[in-house]
């Protein structure tokens, strides 16, 4: 076992401090702040999630959007004014999680046979089907209110403490937004301890050999069928959970939320980040979660101070410097700004 | 206990009109280290990809240690007996050669994604267990200062190496190689002999493919000779180098003629 001695404490300390200490840093700056944080970190719970598919399994999944997406209905059908049901968070979040594995697994046992380009075609008709069902399934019965979406969805309440609305606490506010921060904060740290600990597991290991040569993992004993199909039920219920906080947050859900750009912008935060290596994943995901809003709101002021008009839209802009830096990216780091090094390091320590 | 380790029955396998195996049926018997030679095309890779379920068979059945393998499912083959290498390398490159041979012993193992996740002491216990031997199979085929380094990363001779580790991570009944040698320069092939013979010595059953002759002859006890998809002879090295149909196979019609 590794000694772990002071300086690593002290570090975790100060992380610990900043990541408690930041909502109130960043509401200094706009309120607006908390909220982007917020969907930033149920960007990385869906990147790990799609992670686990894609990065360690190698299975290239387009449409893990539709993971999100049942996780997010389960949440609105759920606890909403809608059918006038309002189930507790602690059933309805475990159930979201629970359907979108079911989902994983349907979406998982047909595709079991297809490998790379075939399986993202599969996939990504599999996302708009999902859609498509949401936006018409409101007759002849009013499953989901179709293009309207579903409103007044409730908040988060868990013992007592009610997440929608604002309140003080010693003399300090507490807003809607910085109390979802720490549920989040409290979920990101379960999902990544899992995915850590999964990585580097029995199953973590077959996934991984999968991904290298399927070939290979058959006949190293492993039933490639199964671990495939665990590898979906797996990266789907994260993608469950992530679209019931999204729902809560939110309070509103429509099927515009879950279009194949929200697949696309997932699998390149894996990829920016680097397929298979937790941390560069987060990375990943907090920069393309980030770099577009802080242009959103950066463009338009330098535009008008230098031109005194805007010249180029901020929308079109960050499209613009979006796929650069993804072709810049791909080009000088294709395994991903922080890629997998299969814990080589660690392990050398320990020996 | 019956002597008879593998036992293949009439296999027969067709891809489109070209039937690449044609009736082969061949026995193993525990303890022996068994060549199967043949010219290119033989059929002698088909075998191979054939007994581990690989590719499905048309025809015919394989017996391991008395029991019949279930060939559409190459894992349980792998998890009954047979453990293989392949004439290509095929490792998991981007894993550490550690992880190889750890990924060679899931069938081993039991830990699942629950217990993974709760890091439970069985979970633990077993993890442990399966780096420790892993540790001991780098070891035993010496290549134990590698243990860290990607597979992908290693030399040529220690991927072939690092390739049996991994096999012999399934503590399989039998063996199988599929042209261990192919590649390597005289002390590798000298080395890799001595491993083999090694492992058959400490009880393990090996089946080789090899284009070596010389390496065959010298290594393997009994010898099967495969040519388009028919077993043309059987037998110990020394009758196989003096059978006509063997000779002529390799060497064309005529040349058995004195």
């Amino acid at each position: 076992m590794r000694q772990l001695r002071w300086p690593y404490w002290l570090g975790v300390l100060l992380v610990a401090a900043t990541l408690l200490l930041l909502p109130f840093a960043l509401s200094a700056i706009g309120t607006a702040w908390v909220r982007i944080t917020n969907l930033a970190i149920l960007f990385v719970f869906l990147a790990l999630g799609l992670n686990i598919v894609v990065g360690m399994a190698g299975l290239l999944d387009l449409g893990y959007v539709a993971f999100y997406a049942v996780g997010a209905y389960t949440w609105a059908l759920l606890a909403s004014p809608h059918f006038d049901v309002h189930w507790p968070a602690w059933a309805i979040l475990p159930l979201g999680a629970a359907l979108a594995c079911v989902a994983g697994v349907l979406l998982g046992a047909p595709t079991l046979r297809l490998r790379g380009d075939y399986l993202a075609i599969v996939t990504l008709g599999f996302g708009e089907i999902v859609r498509i069902f949401l936006n018409n399934l409101s007759a002849p019965f009013n499953i989901t209110n179709g293009p309207k979406g579903i409103t007044r969805i409730d908040g988060l309440s868990l013992a007592g403490i009610q997440f929608n609305a604002s309140e003080t606490f010693l003399g300090i506010p507490f807003t809607a937004p910085i109390k979802y921060y720490y549920v989040l904060l409290i979920l990101l740290l379960v999902i990544l301890i899992i995915n850590l600990r999964l990585a580097d597991s029995r199953i973590g290991r077959a996934w991984v050999a999968i991904r290298e040569d399927e070939i290979a993992a058959k006949a190293c004993g492993i039933d490639t069928r199964n671990v495939k199909l665990l590898a979906f039920a797996m990266g789907a219920s994260f993608g469950g959970i992530a679209g019931g906080m999204f729902a809560a947050i939110q309070g509103f859900v429509s099927p515009e939320s879950f279009v194949l750009n929200e697949s696309i912008m997932i699998l390149a935060m894996v990829v920016l980040g680097g397929m298979g290596n937790v941390w560069g994943v987060i990375a990943g995901a907090m920069l393309l979660s980030f770099v577009p809003e802080l242009l959103r709101y950066t463009v338009e002021p330098i535009q008008r101070a230098l031109f005194g008009r805007m010249l180029i839209e901020p929308e079109v802009l960050r499209m613009l410097i979006f796929g650069a830096a993804l072709v810049l990216t791909m080009r000088f780091r294709p395994a991903g700004l922080w890629p997998e090094k299969r814990h080589k390091q660690e392990m050398s320590v320990a020996s | 206990m019956n002597s008879v380790l593998l036992e293949a029955r009439k296999l027969t396998k067709r891809f489109g009109g070209v039937i690449a195996l044609k009736s082969v049926s061949l026995t193993i018997h525990r303890g022996e280290i068994y060549g199967l030679i043949g010219p290119n095309g033989a059929g002698k890779t088909t075998f191979f990809n054939v007994i581990t379920g690989l590719y499905a068979c048309d025809e015919g059945e394989v017996w391991l240690a008395g029991e019949r393998l279930d060939l559409s499912r190459p894992h349980r083959v792998a998890a009954a007996g047979i453990a293989r290498t392949f004439q290509n390398v095929r490792l998991f490159a981007n894993m550490t050669a550690l992880e190889n041979v750890m990924v060679g012993r899931h069938a081993k193992g039991r830990a699942g994604v629950i217990s993974a996740i709760l890091r439970t002491r069985g979970e633990r216990g077993e993890e442990a267990a399966m780096r420790a031997k892993a540790m001991e199979l780098l070891r035993y085929v010496g290549i134990e200062r590698r243990a860290y380094d990607l597979a992908g990363h290693l030399s040529y001779g220690d991927q072939r190496r690092l390739e049996i580790a991994r096999a012999l991570a399934l503590e399989p009944k039998l063996l199988a190689l599929d042209e261990p040698a192919a590649g390597m320069n005289a002390t590798e092939t000298e080395a890799l002999r001595q491993l083999i013979e090694g492992l058959n010595r400490d009880g393990l059953t090996v089946l080789l493919i090899e284009h070596d002759m010389r390496f065959v002859m010298g290594l393997c006890h009994r010898i099967a000779v495969l040519d388009y998809g028919e077993k043309i002879a059987e037998g110990a090295p020394a009758e196989i180098s003096r059978d006509a149909r063997v000779i002529e196979a390799y060497l064309g019609q005529g040349a058995a003629c004195p």
